[in-house]
């Protein structure tokens, strides 16, 4: 498709969609720079642990590969559900959404359980530095797929009562994008948190 | 969607799809090597096969490649010329998370090569 010949002084605004969607990526951006210091915060005190347990001695690598699958199969049915808001077909996007929010779930349930059992073996945030910058970082990244999951059921909250207006359809768009870039993030912390650790 | 259509020809928004045939293909493609690359991660950390020192640096390529796969098939961030916005945030974006995670690094280590040990510092 050839560009159009008007120059770009005089094209006007870009569409509502466009901006919209230009805007979340930006934010998307600027929320992965805060994960970005977290991981800082991580990689300079990852050793620091004050006669504490090490990361080796903490860190199940099977629960962070079940984990991981989770989040990225979530991440495929999420965009799978994407098309589904295309087409507007109200129960495709009932199906694919209940198969995201059910992984989303089983990876939060999956990280609660790991918390919980770190903080009963002695080894909480409080524990050592390291400890401190494990739980924020982690608990970040969780916090934001948690905050992601109500979000999903509002978003079908809307679909079922308003339908798909284009503002209930640039929200979904939005949203998985979200969470797209939730499972970007959750690369960084599997490969640096867990793998890295040594 | 007409108004997206005339708008698509100058810009396009993340996550945005040409046609829906085409995209389920595209997530099913970035499915497969999303899954691939995360298995091959968790063999490296753990394999001895590959030379210790070089785990690292593999575990941190196979990171950066499969952070590409979801860019390109999952978000649909191209380099075509409509997508100029979106790539020239996200290139400010990796810059300025590179500044914060390798400086704070770097700034870090050199405190701690600096620092007196702690033994003489309970002399003073």
């Amino acid at each position: 498709m050839d560009p159009p010949a008007v120059p770009l002084s005089q094209r006007g605004p870009a569409s509502t969609d466009v901006v919209v969607r230009f805007g979340f990526w930006l934010f998307l951006l600027s929320d992965i720079v805060v994960f970005s210091a977290l991981f800082a915060a991580y990689a300079v005190l990852s050793h620091q642990t004050a006669g504490g347990p090490t990361g080796p001695q903490l860190f199940e690598r099977g629960r962070t590969l079940l984990e991981t699958g989770c989040l990225l199969t979530s991440s495929f049915t999420c965009g799978v559900m994407s098309l589904a808001v295309q087409r507007r077909s109200a129960l495709q996007v009932y199906g694919w959404a209940a198969a995201t929010f059910a992984l989303g779930c089983v990876f939060v349930g999956l990280e609660v359980s790991e918390f919980a059992g770190l903080i009963a073996a002695g080894a909480g945030p409080t524990r050592s530095a390291f400890l401190s910058a494990f739980f924020t970082l982690v608990g970040t990244h969780g916090l934001h797929v948690s905050l992601g999951l109500c979000w999903l059921l509002v978003m079908m909250a809307q679909v079922a009562t308003i339908g798909f207006r284009p503002m209930v359809m640039r929200r979904l768009l939005c949203f998985s994008l979200f969470w797209h870039a939730l499972d970007i993030v959750w690369i960084g912390v599997f490969t640096i948190v867990y793998l890295g650790a040594r | 969607m007409e108004q997206d259509d005339s708008a698509s020809a100058n810009d396009r928004a993340p996550g945005e799809h040409r046609d829906g045939q085409h995209s389920i293909r595209s997530y099913l493609l970035g499915f497969g090597l999303a899954g691939v690359l995360t298995l091959a991660s968790f063999w490296a950390a753990q394999t001895g096969f590959v030379y210790a020192p070089a785990v690292p640096i593999l575990l941190a390529a196979l990171a950066v490649g499969q952070m590409g796969v979801h860019l390109v098939f999952f978000l649909h961030i191209s380099s075509g010329p409509e997508d100029t916005n979106n790539i020239l945030a996200l290139a400010f974006g990796v810059f300025v998370v590179g500044l914060i995670v390798f400086g704070s690094m770097l700034i870090m280590a050199n405190l701690n090569a600096n620092m007196m040990p702690a033994g003489q510092l309970m002399q003073m």
